[in-house]
């Protein structure tokens, strides 16, 4: 075998949790009344797009998930292959140029020269300060100064051109399915998707494909030849960076918002649905926490998992695997400290929720507590789960930034948007600045936050049955807009 | 006569669906300077969406499409925000229903009227205070220089409402736009109000349009009268015409469906079906669908205005000149004479429900340490029977403990002391699971039909829940004896959805698709899943509509001659309590003050708060000799009783002795007694001590 296969502790969570998502959809699917909403969320113009970009996020990280050790050229005296001690994935594999393609120092985004002077020896023995040209950054070209604007521009086209193909062949396919599913023709199918007479909002997905693709297709093009984002202090590509920390920041969002949803679930609609001292109780606890600087709770757990990884070097055969398991230590630890905030907005929610007749009359039949909770009050509070879940996550992906500073964050072998947003940091106050790091972090991080907000927002609008004429008045609005001579409007 | 307010051919649509809602179809009306009119209807009619387009306060999706509103000749529609924010509160005031929610919580109320002064008058600080404490004493707030200056927590819903019409009179409006004023208080709290607002009509000669559902509240109220359905106004009369010979069938129908007690033994008249969308467009009468008198025609055209007399105009063809044979449905004041209830022997039945010597106490938690520093008496002893196949209706004031009872009957709330036996077995100290085994027997109807079902639950959830949790297999206890399997439980709850009227295919869907009264059918129909012998009725149809109410009433007496269910009917509304109770207990502060046979306690009350209450109810009859016996205030909180009878700050005939000791019973028959120093006392066992 060319590779021996490597599953990390946060892979094999990541794979449950995928699996389970995965049962989930097919039991959904087999039952009609669970079914209709979800499909709800298929109509959402909003939530499909932000659906579209999440998908190639996860497709990222998924591929950022699938690790394994390449087998190295020489052999062993037994005759066995003897694998790299380096523990790549799929992504780095697909992604090779950006990852080897490493330069001295800075450089700005697009630009074939270092952005610091530095000594030059030239061939005649002379030595000179200037700009010294990149290793990799455009080095294809002879002349930079007069050929680069030229050869940017080719390949953008280039890219354009592919991106453009690319998505024109999805849309191809796409289309037929369409058209086999409803059995109408091609065109059919197209005029449908183009006056948006199907419930699902195809257009808007084919739109966010359509800017995907164009952006992609430019990327790839250019990001052979050059740092599309820049090189960061040692020389690293940005984009490599930002594309390694997807996995990261979803690794942290996800695993760390189920670890901390069941203390949060569980605790506040305990502490909300039985009062008294079982309230007290959880109270106290949740206050005592709260109470506690959580940076100081963080960074004494951390340290000491760290001085047990330094003391047990035999348990981890690779760096990945100790980076790894400090990324999982750092999950676990972040979620113990951070369900306090939910837990309190469920134990209020279900205060409200307990006096509300539905709740007196399951009490009236006598329906036993945890039933009450779980059929009565669970849904009911799903929707502030669901809003806080998503909000926590932007702010997970922003505490390992901080936990990072303080140096107790991930591994520092680990490229997250926390190490990158600290590294960029000091070098904001430098002048010329260097800006492309925290841009590129900031940039991905945004987009990846909005789609999942927006997402969320969707989901949360088809799921609650009570909100279901929002979309239409939304319609209205929008058409209101155009419609200018209202007879009020008139009047006044 | 000079026209105050013009409405022509009004036109609001709603944009909240997929087509937009004409919740204002076409309204003409006219209101004279000094008049009071009132727009009846129920709800989802447009009344409110009448009110709020004349203010120009419509909501977001709301708009004005056409029309024409005038006060004095001045196009409302016409005018720039910036003038019609010196209409609002000069020229035309509002007054909303809910009187805990308009008035900011965080504002003294002087500087809540202050505000509304400002913007029209300009006075100095001295007279601004001295006008807001003229405004407060004229709407009848006591010691008004004190009480100025307090937050609205402070103040009763009652004294809240009157605080509104103080702020909405701070302008000197020519028009007093009031939507439902009423409808959230109690009738005797009702009775001062709707007291205060004729004379202050009377007094400042301003026009009020008064916006209700409540036929009584008209009767006692208006002039003129529109009656508004699915839009437009169908009915347009003066108060006497409209009272004894309503003309359009949708009024004639709205009368007959009002309980009463002349109607004890018959099923009330219903208005089949709902109002129907207005988001379509109308080919022919709105009602046609639901009205008994329907016509070919009606259906073809729609109907024009017909004139009955002057004053008196109609949209129905029934009135058309051709046919003109006006029928007047024989009315209520002819059937006064017609009694036929037997008193029943009491003996005859079983006793269900014993409820003797009930208390139940909130504690009050204060300081650091929550010490217990007093107690909400919220039921203070009290002492019920019901009897098998039986109604008995808990009357009183909202805050007077009736809920409190039934929750705490139910064990929903853990009584203080006393005790509760059901078929002669204590509920009070059984376990959780002891109690499971009898919950079956006795359920419980709430008010609300909006909370009481949960909103994530598909209807056949709803309806199982209660019969797995309690193993209730069969609904029929002398059916088959089948094996609990999946597809009997459908068919059980077909059946129970058929017994509540509504079709079968229903349960696969979810409650927020139903409307009230479908949804207070559900609530029974869950609540009849497991075979109750005693429903506790809390309020079941005073958040519906005449027409809804009359429905549900009527299911919950056939189910009673049906299945002989007893009832234990928590209500305010007397209508409804001399429609369907057998007896009759009244409550005031926590205690009962009278109790006896419905024929009894409503023929001839005992007890001064019986009298009072039954006074205030506002009548349809068109007696203009009914006095209404006044009553002082608001009801007093629990946690501090008045010393003696609780009754006595507000009772027109205290006595020395009523603030020294509680009563005890004074018994006229075998069933009737009351509370009351007016009467001779007995010596009871059970005496109150403070």
């Amino acid at each position: 075998m060319p590779f021996s296969p490597i599953i990390l502790w946060t892979d094999a969570l990541i794979y449950l949790f995928i699996g389970v998502v995965l049962c989930f959809i097919g039991y959904v699917r087999h039952h009609e009344h669970l079914l209709t909403p979800w499909k709800r969320v298929g109509h959402s113009v909003s939530g499909m797009s932000a659906l579209t970009v999440l998908l190639f996020f996860l497709i990222i990280g998924l591929l950022d998930t699938i690790h394994f050790r390449p087998a190295l050229d020489h052999k062993t005296s037994q005759g066995e292959k003897v694998y790299s001690v380096e523990v790549l994935s799929l992504l780095d594999i697909l992604v090779t140029p950006l990852r080897t393609q490493v330069e001295k120092t800075y450089s700005a985004p697009l630009s074939s020269h270092l952005y610091a002077k530095e000594t030059i020896e030239l061939a005649d023995g002379r030595q000179i300060r200037d700009f010294a040209r990149l290793e990799f950054g455009g080095a294809h070209l002879q002349n930079p100064e007069m050929e680069r604007m030229n050869d940017i521009a080719w390949r953008t086209a280039k890219g354009l051109a592919y991106g453009l193909l690319v998505w024109s062949l999805l849309t191809a396919g796409l289309v037929i399915i369409l058209a086999r599913r409803n059995q109408q023709n091609f065109m059919q199918s197209l005029t449908g998707i183009w006056r948006r007479t199907g419930e699902i909002p195809w257009h808007a997905i084919l739109i966010t494909l359509l800017i995907l693709s164009l952006l992609i297709g430019c990327v790839s093009m250019l990001a052979t030849h050059y740092h599309v984002l820049g090189t960061d202090k040692v020389g690293q590509d940005i984009l490599y960076q930002s594309l390694k920390s997807i996995r990261v920041a979803l690794v942290i969002g996800t695993l760390t918002t189920l670890i901390m949803l069941p203390f949060a679930l569980l605790l506040g609609m305990m502490a909300g649905y039985f009062r008294g001292w079982v309230d007290d109780v959880i109270q106290y606890i949740y206050t005592t926490l709260n109470s506690i600087p959580s940076v100081l709770l963080i960074a004494a757990a951390v340290l000491m998992m760290q001085v047990y990884i330094e003391t047990h070097p035999d348990l981890f055969e690779t760096i990945a695997s100790r980076a790894d398991l400090r990324l999982l230590f750092l999950c676990i630890i972040l979620g113990i400290t951070s369900w306090t905030g939910l837990c309190r907005l469920l134990r209020g929610e279900t205060m409200k929720l307990r006096e509300l007749e539905y709740i007196q009359a399951a009490h009236a039949f006598g329906v036993s507590h945890w039933r009450i909770i779980s059929r009565h009050i669970l849904p009911n509070v799903m929707h502030l789960v669901l809003i806080a879940t998503v909000m926590d996550f932007s702010g997970l992906v922003l505490a390992e930034a901080v936990l990072s500073y303080v140096g107790v964050g991930v591994d520092p072998s680990m490229i997250s948007f926390g190490t990158m947003i600290n590294a960029a940091r000091l070098e904001m106050a430098r002048e010329p600045m260097v800006w492309w790091a925290l841009l590129a972090a900031f940039g991905f991080m945004f987009t990846l936050v909005l789609s999942a907000n927006l997402f969320a927002d969707a989901v949360q609008n088809a799921l609650d049955p009570r909100t279901r004429t929002l979309k239409q008045r939304n319609k209205f609005f929008q058409r209101r807009g155009n419609k200018t001579d209202t007879p009020l409007n008139k009047a006044s | 006569m000079k026209t105050l307010l013009t409405i022509e051919h009004l036109e609001t649509l709603l944009h909240t669906g997929s087509a937009p809602v004409r919740a204002v179809d076409g309204l003409t009306l006219k209101i004279l300077p000094g008049e009071t009119f009132a727009l009846l209807g129920e709800s989802g009619c447009g009344k409110s969406m009448t009110a709020l387009s004349i203010m120009r306060l419509l909501p977001d999706v709301g708009e004005i499409v056409a029309g024409q509103i005038r006060i004095n000749g001045i196009d409302l529609l016409q005018l720039p925000e910036t003038e019609m924010r010196k209409i609002r509160g000069k020229r035309i005031s509002m007054i909303f229903q809910e009187p805990m929610l308009s008035l900011n919580p965080v504002l003294t109320i002087a500087e809540q009227i202050e505000e509304a002064l400002k913007q029209h008058l300009n006075l100095p600080h001295q007279a601004m205070q001295a006008r807001i404490q003229e405004l407060l004493q004229q709407v009848g707030i006591p010691d008004a220089p004190r009480r100025m200056h307090e937050y609205p927590f402070q103040f009763s819903g009652g004294m809240k409402q009157r605080a509104m019409i103080a702020m909405a009179l701070a302008g000197e409006p020519e028009l007093l736009i009031a939507d439902e004023p009423t409808t959230a208080l109690d009738v005797t709290i009702q009775a001062q109000v709707l007291d205060l607002m004729r004379q202050l009509q009377q007094r400042n000669h301003m026009a009020i349009l008064l916006i209700t559902h409540d036929l009584g509240v008209v009767s006692e109220m208006a002039q003129r009268i529109a009656v508004m359905y699915a839009g437009e106004i169908v009915e347009l009369a003066t108060r006497d015409d409209f009272f004894n010979h309503p003309a359009h069938p949708y009024s004639q129908q709205l009368f007959a469906s009002l309980p009463g007690k002349q109607k004890r033994d018959q099923a009330l008249t219903v208005i089949q079906g709902n109002v129907p969308s207005l988001a379509q467009q109308f080919t022919g009468c709105r009602f046609v669908d639901r009205c008994t008198q329907a016509m070919e025609l009606c259906r073809q055209s729609i109907p024009q205005w017909y004139s009955v007399t002057d004053e008196h105009q109609v949209r129905c063809h029934l009135f058309s000149k051709d046919s003109v044979n006006d029928t007047p449905v024989a009315k209520n004041s002819t059937r006064h004479a017609v009694n036929t209830v037997q008193p029943v022997p009491a003996t005859t039945a079983p006793i269900l429900l014993q409820v003797t010597d009930l208390k139940v106490y909130f504690p009050i938690h204060e300081g650091l340490f929550k010490r217990v520093v007093g107690h909400v008496k919220a039921v203070d002893g009290v002492s019920l029977t019901i009897t098998a196949g039986k109604t008995l209706a808990l009357v009183g004031e909202s805050g007077c403990g009736k809920t409190t009872i039934g929750k705490s009957i139910l064990q929903l709330i853990k009584p203080t002391a006393g005790s509760v036996r059901f078929k002669e077995r204590e509920l009070i100290a059984l376990e959780r699971s002891q109690l499971r085994q009898i919950r079956s027997q006795f359920q419980i109807i709430f008010q609300d039909p909006y909370s009481s079902l949960n909103p994530r639950m598909r209807i056949i959830e709803i309806l199982q829940e209660g019969m797995n949790a309690l193993n209730v297999d069969r609904i029929h206890p002398v059916g088959s004896s089948s094996l609990p399997s999946t597809d009997s439980r459908e068919k059980e709850i077909d059946t129970l959805l058929q017994r509540v009227g509504l079709p079968a295919d229903v349960k696969w869907r979810f409650p927020h698709e139903f409307s009230g009264g479908q949804r207070q059918r559900i609530a029974i129909a869950r609540a009849l899943a497991v075979n109750p012998e005693l429903l506790i009725c809390d309020e079941p149809t005073s958040a519906l509509d005449v027409s809804v109410q009359a429905q549900i009433l009527n299911l919950l007496k056939s189910l009673q001659t049906n299945l002989g269910l007893a009832f234990l009917f928590i209500t305010h509304n007397i209508a409804v309590v001399e429609y369907l109770a057998d007896e009759v207990a009244v409550m005031y502060l926590g205690r009962i003050v009278e109790r006896g046979n419905i024929n009894e306690v409503m023929d001839s009350p005992k007890h001064p708060y019986t009298q009072a209450l039954l006074s205030s109810v506002p009548q349809i009859k068109s007696n203009l000799d009914q006095h209404i016996i006044p009553l002082k205030g608001d009801l007093p909180s629990p946690a501090a009783p008045p010393r003696g009878c609780h009754f006595h700050p507000r009772c027109p005939y205290a006595m020395p002795i009523c603030r020294e000791v509680y009563p005890s019973a004074s018994t006229f028959s075998a069933t009737h007694t009351a509370h009351c120093f007016l009467y001779p006392q007995e010596q009871s066992s059970e005496s109150y001590e403070h």
